[in-house]
């Protein structure tokens, strides 16, 4: 009982760091709050819908397209929309204020194209609804690939950060973009990539999660909303604590709904927040403030 | 620069302004004198709905095709007959984005009554929302048509609010009428005593679990499981997982949608097959034989249509080929039915004299694709209360004022999970 309630809740913990890394990427690199983040979910998922149900392409191939197209649209959305603003601000609070201001508009433009092109409708369609038994649980095999999606890119991006030589500029930019450019590191350059890699982890999460929920087109601010408690509570910009604060929740909701009481997996989620704040204000994984 | 250069551009300015605000008089003018003298050349019709936002899926779903069909059908039969003026007119509609906010809708409709000056409102979706905008529809004396509102309210607000007019029962009729079909099915041994309860934490699963729990113990049920959750939960595995292991014959879910989708995908996946497997809202809607794939076949819910009418096949045809989609099974046809007859009422008074409307509307019977329709006390009472999908349709098992139009199919076929 333990066991399978722990694996639960790891599957569905791999759903909420999935989601989260992105963001974590955008805010804590790019210092971009995007408060769209949930719906660029949204339309990579409508984008492996029309994939999967229109030409038979199945979600996992789709991805090889939906990911780059993420990537390429956030790229330009940073360039045209978010790069005057962040040349605009004197300091990182001015800039934070300034791009929940944008993406708030950016994401009722993605949800109304998104409403004129596929309507309020509830859409969707079932891949690898599969039921797969590890260690006596049975288990959703899409749900358990959203698990290991997450660790992948977790793990791998996590590598890529610490031994690379741009993953080290990603960095330098996270901890100090005014003394970044003192040894040499375009810091526009490096926030737009790093928001554009947030964006494609956005849509693979929006693929992976179009695979077992149901979506519409005016259901991105659920995601964010989880994304956003998950990447505070893990650290700002830090993958790996968008990560383990991802599984976290994933087994305390679990853990919460099946020895309390269904009821209260949402105080539960709040509860290790508002603690999570209180005695570690910058996350998990996040560095105190100097 | 000198004084006069920077005067002239401020005179021209002020021509301009001048003009433009006489041009919009001009325009204004015919419109306002219409709505004043026989010169009408149209009902002008408006309402604030949830485009954007959380409500827009319910909306978008239930009351926007169904308001875009009924003008489409209006028009195209010439309009409306107003026998006071001696002609028949079309319909004009006005409409607003309310973004899923009462507030938003309160405004709108402040000013459809004051700038837009139409002649009737349509009510927006959902019952907090209609609750909410029952004192500005009745402060402003337009009729108000709450065709998704679900509320054991509804006899108290008809009462306060007398132009309001409530089209969807109460959560106590669809509880009593699920328990005591469920009672039939034990007493006949199809179904073990045993019966898990859960429900959204929300208006609709709060309402329907508090009126489903006390039946249910009142009929001789074991309630073996009995809990609720958060509206957004996304995922059922513990509360699935720990249902199935108590030997409960009946499932019922008072849930909300998209819960009432993940519940299925769930319990298809883990192998859970309760011999009633039943759902709240989302149940009847066109998208759920898509998400439930070919494990459709029995699944119980909340509505229902009656499969051997002529005017619903008709109406089910007709609402694919104008709106793109086709209905669900429970309030859409509430909906298209309280139009209806709003303008059955309009052509009997001949007028868009809104009191002698609402009189007509609580005291009138009307020809609808439900069948004759009479209000009791501003109420439907006439209504399908569960539903079941048989054979691609989602079927009325049980109805308030007559026979259940279908037999239910208990045990429902084993789930197949996807190879």
């Amino acid at each position: 009982m333990l066991l399978s309630a722990l694996l639960t809740g790891l599957v569905l913990g791999g759903t909420y760091a999935l989601i989260a890394m992105g963001l974590t990427l955008q805010y804590g690199v790019a210092r971009i709050m995007n408060l769209a983040y949930g719906d660029f979910m949204i339309a990579a998922a409508f984008g492996a819908f029309v994939l999967f149900t229109s030409l038979g392409i199945n979600p996992l191939l789709g991805m090889i397209a939906v990911i780059p197209a993420g990537f390429a649209l956030s790229y330009a959305i940073y360039g045209v929309m978010l790069q005057p603003l962040a040349r605009r601000a004197k300091h990182s609070g001015r800039l934070e204020v300034d791009s929940i201001l944008a993406t708030f508009g950016l994401l009722f433009v993605i949800q109304g194209v998104a409403l004129v092109i596929f309507g309020a409708n509830f859409v969707s369609y079932s891949y690898l609804a599969i039921p797969i038994n590890i260690l006596g649980t049975t288990l959703a095999a899409n749900r358990v690939l959203a698990l290991v999606l997450a660790l992948a890119l977790g793990a791998g991006l996590y590598y890529a950060l610490t031994h690379t030589r741009w993953g080290t500029a990603i960095r330098a930019v996270a901890v100090s973009p005014q003394a970044a450019p003192l040894v040499g590191i375009d810091v526009d350059r490096v926030s737009r990539f790093a928001f554009a890699l947030g964006g494609a982890l956005a849509a693979s999460g929006g693929v992976v999660v179009s695979m077992y929920l149901t979506f519409s087109a005016t259901a991105g601010v659920v995601f964010t909303m989880k994304a956003l408690v998950v990447v505070i509570m893990g650290g700002v910009g830090n993958l790996l604590g968008a990560l383990a604060a991802g599984l976290i929740l994933g087994i305390v909701e679990t853990l919460v709904a099946t020895y309390i009481d269904t009821g209260l997996t949402l105080a539960a989620t709040y509860l290790i927040f508002l603690a999570i704040l209180v005695f570690r204000p910058s996350g998990l994984f996040g560095r105190r403030p100097s | 620069m000198s004084t006069s250069g920077l005067k002239a551009p401020m005179k021209r300015r002020a021509l301009i302004g001048a003009s433009a605000l006489t041009a919009m008089a001009l325009a204004l003018a015919p419109v306002s004198a219409g709505a004043q003298d026989g010169e009408r050349d149209s009902i002008r019709i408006g309402y604030a709905v949830p485009l954007t936002g959380p409500n827009a899926t319910g909306a978008g779903i239930t009351t926007i095709p169904n308001y875009k069909l009924w003008v489409h059908d209006v028009n195209a039969d010439g309009g409306i007959e107003l026998s006071a003026l001696g002609k028949t007119l079309p319909v004009e509609v006005i409409e607003y984005d309310d973004r899923s906010s009462t507030e938003e809708a309160v405004r709108a409709i402040e000013r459809l009554a004051t700038q837009d000056n139409v002649d009737f409102i349509l009510p927006t979706w959902g019952t907090g929302p209609n609750l909410a905008t029952g004192p500005t529809f009745d402060r402003f004396g337009y009729p108000q048509l709450a065709a998704t509102a679900v509320t054991d309210l509804a006899g108290e607000m008809a009462n306060r609010w007398d132009k309001s007019f409530w089209m969807l029962g109460g959560g106590y009729d669809y509880a009593v009428a699920l328990v005591d079909l469920l009672s039939e099915q034990r007493d006949a041994g199809t179904i073990n005593n045993k019966v898990a309860v859960i429900s959204v934490a929300d208006g609709f699963g709060i309402d329907l679990s508090k009126a489903a729990l006390p039946a249910f113990e009142a009929a001789g049920f074991e309630v073996v499981y009995e809990q609720s959750y958060p509206l957004g939960t996304s995922d059922f595995a513990p509360i699935i997982n720990e249902v199935s292991g108590l030997g409960a014959d009946t499932f019922v879910a008072f849930s909300y949608p998209p819960g009432t989708f993940a519940l299925t995908q769930q319990s298809v996946v883990s192998g859970f097959n309760p011999k009633v497997f039943y759902l709240g809202v989302g149940t009847a809607f066109p998208v759920y034989p898509n998400i439930a794939g070919e494990n459709v076949e029995g699944v119980m819910g909340i509505g229902g249509v009656d499969p051997d009418s002529e005017a619903i096949k008709d109406y089910f045809e007709r609402h694919t080929e104008v709106t793109g989609n086709p209905p669900d099974s429970w309030a859409s046809a509430v909906t298209y039915a309280s139009l209806q007859m709003l303008q059955q009422a309009i052509e009997r008074v001949g007028d868009v004299d809104r009191d002698a409307v609402a009189k007509e509307l609580s005291t009138g019977t009307f020809d609808t694709i439900l069948g004759e329709v009479k209000l009791v006390d501003n109420q439907l009472r006439s209504l399908w209360t569960v539903g079941q999908w048989q054979d691609g349709q989602f079927v009325g098992l049980a109805h308030t004022e007559r026979e259940g139009a279908r037999d239910p199919i208990i045990p429902k076929p084993e789930f197949k999970p996807a190879e």
